[in-house]
Order: C-alpha cells, then structure tokens, then sequence
C-alpha cells in the first residue's frame, strides 16, 4: 500500500471554521465534562456540551451538526464558568449556530433561530426592539399563532407590553451597525 | 453621585415596574441617573447568536455615548450588563475586534468605560450604613430568596459582579431592610432567559425548578435584578400550574422594589401593580420603623 503524503494545504475542517469564528481552542479540553454536569439542559438534549466538543476534536462533520443542544442551548455559559481549561463553550455554540444558519438551504425553520431574526429586525428598523412587532413577526415564521394569546390583553392593561415602537433610538447609528459587513 | 443611565429596551415594555423602581430608588437616594440620549439596544441573546462583531458593536455604540460624557455606565438589566462588559472585554483583549468595531462604528472606542449594575453600584458607592440611614420601613423578617440568574455572575472574570457560585450582594441588600436572606442552592441557576417565546417548554422546566426550589426552602417571595428572570418566573407561573400541576404564587420582585419599600415610596409608584402573581405578601409585612 502506498502512503501518500500530499503537499496541498488539508480543507478546513468544521474544528477550525468553529475556532475561527468562536476563537476558542478546541483542543484544550480535557473531557472532564464539568461542563455536561453543570448543563441545566443536558437532561433533556440528545447529548451535552462535552460529547458536543468529542465530535469536533474527532471532525464528524455531519454528526455535529446533528446535535439537538445547537437550539436548545440557553447560553447560560455555567459550562464556561465550571471548565478548568477556560474554554468559551457557550462561544462554540454560536459558532455551531452560526454555521448550521449558513448550511441551511432551503433556509431554516428552526424556533430560536426564527426569534433571533425577528428581534433583530425590529432592533434595524427601530433602534430597540419592539416586543409586539417581534412576536408578530416571529409567530408568521412559525406559524404559531395561537402562542401566549391568553397573556396579552393582562400584558396590555398592565402595560407590559408596549404598543408602539420606541422612536428615541439614535435610527441612523444603527442603520449604519447593520449595513456593515466584517 | 452622577452615573450614565442605559435602561435598556425592556425598559419600555415588560420591565416598565424595573424602570420605575430604579428612578425612584436613586431619587431618593440622591443618585443622579442621566439617561444615554438616543441609546440603542444592546442586542442581547439573538446578536450574539447570530454574529460576534455585530454583538459587540451595538453595546460598543452605547459605551461610545458613555464615554462621550465622561461617565460610568450604570446598567440594570442583567443581559444589557453582560452585552456591554463582554464588549468592553473583547475590544480590550483583541485588537482585529477593535478594528472591526471601529469600522462598524464610524469611530475608535477604547473600552474603557466603567459599566456598573445598579446593585453594585448601591453597595460599593453608597455603602449599606448610609443606605440603612435612608430606610424609613422593614422588611419585617420576610423570608426572601435572592435570585441572581446567568448574566450577572458569568463569565465572573468578564463581569466581576461577585462570586459566580454564591454571590451575596443581594442577599446583603435584604439582610440590611431587616429581611431574611434564604439560604438555597438555585441562586445561579438558569431560568431560560430569551427563550421565553421561542422555547417555552424550556422556560417552563428552568423556571419550576428554581420555583420549586424557593418554596421548599422556605422563601415568601424571590427578588431579582434582571428584567428576564422576572417575567420568567413570574408570567410563567400560570402554565407551570397548568403544566405541572403545582401552584407556588410565589411573588417575584425586583430588589429595587423591596428597596423602594423601605425608603417609604409607595408601592405603586414602584410599579408592583404590574406584578403577575400578587406581591401582598410582601407589601403587607412591611412595617414601619419605630
């Protein structure tokens, strides 16, 4: 058998598109899985934070990516603050968030990721977020739109939930933020 | 003692009760709170998730107005609190952040200014003796659970609040009105947070628990200092009930309102009407103080 030893550079691999985006080094972990322990969701997802770093370091592309912890991740950042090599596990999340976005075609259907959508929205076109626009926004995403009905009219009398968009935001500082690319 | 104000967008609509309670708090205390004109929304949860520049940008352009003023940053929702130091942090330690932000920006920003948690900011600079000399009424021994949630404590060395595992700040507030600060092991448990709309099931698991917790534990009510704990555990107890099968009415409130108690403000003006599950049992043990 012949041992081929090829002088190209190797493609990147999903470890290093998450390091270049998270900045963390994926190699520090020492699967002590404090993290996994400290995980409020670990209970309820197909696997925790530590086997989710495993699979990295081990590059299964299309097993990471099937990581139900991607969505359900609460960003708490216990794992980070319980991880004896200081590694930004909440950071490789948004990583894996990030990129599972930009593999998706068509593009995703996925809750949290719809949410994120629509806040940001109502944050580029107002300055601040705009709760009802939000959730209007976000329910014609998912179509759910019989969520939380109950709670609007006890939100509205006790004015928890404004009607209107605030319009003092600084609307031009954010147009720029946002036509801005890295 | 003079502070920049961002309040932060749920300032406006489900945390009005927050916004109201600081005011008056540091009125009375004569803190002059001067809010950020044309302030911005720091991002929160979904900018982070979505693009790193991007969630430190939009704090950045509030430092900016910050620092245009020459003025520490009082901040005091939790998530707003951890957006701008995590921004201050990264602009400090990573110079192609920087560069990256200033682009965003249109200008250079440092990082450099001091952003503060109103809490903080009530224990370090005004002190507890000479809060304590400002309370006209007393908790009266009621048995409080002093929740901190994620974004205050973690990463502790991004935010340097208090200890990530126990912090006290809060639990010395109450101590100091005359209250009993619980001991319970859900201090700096997670309630769910932004995933209030788009994971409910999520929300109503976190939250029970650390419901569950309080009560057994002895607590009348939980205090809080973050806008998404306190809808959180508040709002969601009516389907935790419908859910679970268990009822805590258990009231949840903001520390600036048990404060507010004590300096005599009446309880309306404290925004404790907007309160979901009633928050009798704390108004009625206030007392007087003789």
């Amino acid at each position: 058998m012949a041992i081929v030893i090829s002088k190209k550079k190797k493609a990147e691999t999903l470890m290093d598109a998450v390091e270049s985006i998270s900045g963390v080094h994926i190699g520090d972990c020492l699967q002590c899985k404090k993290c996994s322990n400290g995980c409020p969701v670990a209970g309820i997802t197909s696997i925790g934070p530590a086997e989710t770093i495993r699979r990295l370091q081990l590059n299964t592309d299309d097993e990471s990516f099937e990581n139900d912890l991607i969505w359900m991740c609460v960003s708490c950042e216990t794992c980070y603050a319980r991880c004896p090599m200081k590694i930004d596990m909440a950071a490789v999340m948004d990583a894996l968030r990030v990129l599972t976005v930009r593999k998706s075609t068509p593009p995703l259907k996925e809750n949290v990721h719809l949410f994120n959508k629509s806040f940001l929205k109502t944050v580029r076109l107002f300055g601040r977020t705009y709760d009802l626009g939000m959730i209007a926004a976000y329910k014609a995403g998912t179509g759910s739109y019989m969520q939380d009905t109950d709670k609007f009219p006890m939100m509205l009398r006790k004015r928890k939930i404004a009607l209107l968009p605030s319009l003092k935001g600084d609307k031009k500082y954010i147009k720029r933020i946002f036509r801005t690319k890295d | 003692m003079k502070y920049a104000y961002y309040p932060g967008c749920s300032a406006e609509s489900t945390a009005r009760d927050q916004y109201m309670s600081v005011g008056q708090v540091a009125r009375a205390l004569d803190i002059d709170l001067v809010e950020l004109k044309g302030w911005t929304c720091c991002g929160s949860t979904p900018a982070h998730q979505t693009s790193k520049t991007l969630a430190i940008a939009l704090p950045a352009a509030n430092l900016l107005m910050a620092k245009k003023l020459d003025l520490d940053m009082v901040v005091f929702c939790a998530s707003c609190y951890n957006r701008m130091k995590v921004a201050n942090h990264e602009i400090q330690n990573n110079a192609s952040i920087r560069q990256k932000v200033a682009k965003y920006l249109g200008e250079d920003y440092d990082g450099k200014v001091r952003v503060r948690h109103f809490v903080e900011v009530l224990i370090n600079d005004i002190g507890i003796p000479k809060l304590q000399k400002h309370f006209t009424h007393t908790l009266d021994g009621l048995k409080v659970a002093s929740y901190y949630g994620c974004l205050l404590v973690r990463p502790a060395d991004v935010t340097g609040f208090d200890d990530p595992e126990n912090p006290t700040l809060m639990d010395r507030l109450v101590k100091s009105m005359g209250g009993e600060s619980i001991d319970w092991p859900h201090k700096v448990a997670c309630c769910g947070g932004g995933f209030a709309i788009s994971r409910t099931d999520i929300v109503v698991e976190l939250s029970n628990s650390i419901l569950d917790m309080a009560k057994s534990s002895g607590a009348q009510c939980i205090t809080v200092a973050c806008p998404m704990c306190q809808i959180n555990l508040d709002m969601r107890q009516g389907d935790i009930s419908k859910m679970k099968k268990t009822t805590y009415e258990m009231p949840v409130v903001y520390i600036t309102q048990l404060l507010g108690l004590c300096l005599g403000i009446s309880w309306r003006k404290l925004g404790m009407n907007k309160c979901i599950v009633s928050p009798k049992p704390v108004t009625d043990v206030v007392k007087e103080l003789v």
